[in-house]
């Protein structure tokens, strides 16, 4: 009966075989997608997927550094930059050296194998477990502060001036001087009214979308008191992507409406 | 759990990293490949950790995290900085050193 009591799998075990093919995968998918953003996002699946892992080897504190740090703050970082870059941009596929990929892959392969050989001539048996270290201070966020703050303090020291440096730096490189005066909205009146004088265009706001019985998208245009479109109504980057609407479609219902409404009122009204 | 599994699993991922790495013409996908390669890295010194039952390995492997942070920081102004620049990521266009 006390052999039933021990478990068949560990919980390592299973946090191993869902997390390990699920980050093989988005690892894969990160290389494979051509858009930048769906990398990213397997890259942060692959991240959070490995932080699981780091809570089934006895590594608390880890774990949750790895999902605040690398899912939380260096991925969003990826993302912010990617929405800089621009998400639309894809990559061209063209080969600028013959043979590129094909020898790339087979430069990893072989990467692999001398990986897989070298530590497969290494391989150990079992683990000796973290629950002494882990308990010797009272946890292991404790055990990992004696040592930060203890044996490997020099180099703690040295991290923060890297992350000084490495902030300066971005802050350097980022920076990018204004070349023309910040417009304020005295001058930007005085650039309207110059255009209303020399080029005709109307000072005021633009006119809003079109709205009828059916329709107040803004890709909807407005129609002017004789019936006509007005251009100035839809904004351009739309009417780029996807057209105008037809003014005549959208109003038609209405239009029917008031014909059906003026048939049916002709003979209520002889009636009274 | 045998820890051999977790250096294959490692293996596996940091090949992925350097396949990636030498594919991708996207100067951020390149990016993330080398954190991918960084996160392997990392999970071998995990797994090593629990092996020689001492927290070492877990020290060095929150060092690692603490320098692809600032790494990943400057990494990325500079890649603004190119985009501002040349108006694109990809590192065919980046060969302005060769002439």
């Amino acid at each position: 009966m006390t052999a039933l009591l021990v478990p068949l799998v560990t919980g390592a075990a299973v946090a191993y075989w869902i997390c390990g093919p699920i980050m093989v995968l988005a690892a894969l998918g990160m290389i494979l997608f051509r858009k930048a953003v769906y990398s990213a996002l397997s890259l942060a699946l692959v991240m959070i997927n490995l932080a699981i892992i780091y809570a089934s080897q006895d590594a608390p504190f880890l774990f949750v550094v790895q999902i605040i740090v690398y899912t939380g703050a260096v991925m969003m970082l990826f993302l912010f930059v990617v929405m800089l870059v621009g998400v639309d941009s894809r990559e061209s596929m063209i080969e600028k050296i013959q043979g590129h990929t094909v020898a790339s892959v087979l430069a990893a392969v072989g990467a692999f194998i001398l990986l897989a050989s070298f530590v497969g001539s290494s391989l150990v048996s079992g683990a000796v477990g973290l629950d002494k270290s882990n308990s010797e201070y009272g946890g292991n966020v404790q055990g990992l502060a004696a040592l930060l703050f203890g044996k490997y303090v020099l180099a703690f020291e040295a991290t923060s001036a890297l992350l000084i440096t490495a902030a300066v730096g971005a802050m350097v490189l980022a920076y990018a001087e204004r070349l023309t005066p910040r417009l304020n909205q005295k001058a930007r009146a005085k650039i309207r009214i110059e255009d209303y004088v020399t080029k005709g265009i109307h000072p005021g706001p633009r006119p809003s979308s079109g709205v009828y019985a059916r329709h107040n998208a803004i890709t909807s245009p407005a129609l002017l008191p004789d019936g006509t479109v007005s251009q100035d109504s839809v904004s351009a980057v739309l009417v780029q992507r996807s057209g105008l609407a037809d003014a005549d479609a959208l109003s038609a219902p209405t239009k029917k409406a008031f014909a059906a409404l003026d048939t049916a009122q002709g003979p209520d009204e002889e009636e009274l | 759990m045998n820890p051999n599994f977790y250096v294959v699993l490692a293996a596996i991922l940091f090949t992925i990293g350097i396949v990636g790495f030498l594919v991708r013409k996207n100067a951020l996908v390149l990016f993330m490949s080398v954190e991918l390669m960084l996160n392997a890295c990392n999970l071998l010194l995990v797994s090593f950790s629990r092996v020689w039952g001492n927290l070492d390995g877990q020290v060095a492997s929150f060092f690692v995290m603490v320098v692809a942070a600032a790494e990943v920081v400057v990494g990325l102004s500079i890649i603004v900085m190119i985009y501002r620049a040349r108006h694109s990521a990809n590192v065919d266009n980046e060969n302005l050193l060769r002439y």
